[in-house]
């Protein structure tokens, strides 16, 4: 079951500062740690630092998660910008199409539970992540 | 948001006291620069105590700061990264590496009062 959807819309470097704490006042909420909120806020930092470098504009979709056993936040980023060509690139450590930054998935994924990207050449990018309260994690 | 930059002594201490877009860390970026060639500061202190998240972006701009003010000559000290920050920024694989760090203001400035000590 899936709570209600908070959307940030992602057009400018002030929505990734705002989109950040959205996402860390709703993990905090949740009854995630300090630490877990700070590694979701972080998360949506690189995220929507994406959007605006790549895309320009999109959205981050935050909702609180709730499975039998276990709650946890889900964050979805979608923009419809140029996609990324090589995904299995990206998806390496090192990897930067913009100089010194990367799109920094890698680092993202380390930070959440679960990962999950969709991308086609000139269609759009959808990457959406979770991650599930440490206390109710399954062993 | 502005960054106050204090000037003391042969020292600069920045000191941010709230979250900071991209825009905000280039301008301060800027401001440390053009202040350390003003005033011939012999070091600066970044304080983050107050950065609940530091992505990818802020820790390349605070990266730079350090080799632009070292380019200088002089020497940048970043204080008060909080332990979740910490731990975070490992995750991400950021590493400040060649950057001095300090635990709070106050280690900042007794390593850079020693240091210089020892020079003087």
């Amino acid at each position: 079951m899936a709570g209600e959807e908070i959307r940030v819309p992602i057009n400018s470097d002030q929505d990734i500062v705002l989109a950040r704490q959205q996402g860390k006042t709703l993990a905090a909420a949740s009854g995630f740690s300090l630490v877990d909120s700070t590694l979701i806020a972080t998360a949506i930092s690189e995220l929507a630092r994406n959007i605006v470098s790549y895309a320009k504009k999109g959205e981050i979709i935050l909702q609180k998660l709730s499975a039998p056993g276990r709650r946890g936040i889900s964050v979805l980023a979608v923009d419809s910008g140029p996609g990324i060509a090589d995904l299995r690139l990206a998806l390496r450590d090192g990897f930067s199409t913009s100089g010194s930054l990367g799109l920094g998935l890698p680092g993202v994924k380390r930070l959440m539970d679960e990962f999950e990207i969709s991308t086609a050449p000139g269609g759009g990018t959808v990457v959406r992540i979770k991650k599930w309260r440490q206390d109710q994690r399954e062993k | 948001m502005e960054v106050p930059i204090l000037k003391q002594g042969e020292f600069l201490i920045a000191t941010i006291q709230a979250a900071l877009s991209d825009a905000d860390l280039e301008h301060l970026r800027l401001a440390l620069v053009q202040r350390v060639v003003r005033f011939r500061s012999r070091a600066v202190i970044v304080d983050v105590t107050a950065m609940d998240v530091m992505d990818s972006f802020a820790s390349r701009t605070l990266r730079e700061i350090a080799l632009m003010i070292r380019l200088r000559g002089a020497d940048t000290v970043i204080v008060g990264i909080q332990p979740e920050v910490a731990f975070a920024m490992v995750q991400l694989g950021l590493t400040l590496e060649g950057v001095g760090t300090a635990l709070d203001l106050e280690e900042g400035l007794a390593y850079l009062n020693q240091k210089f000590k020892n020079i003087n």
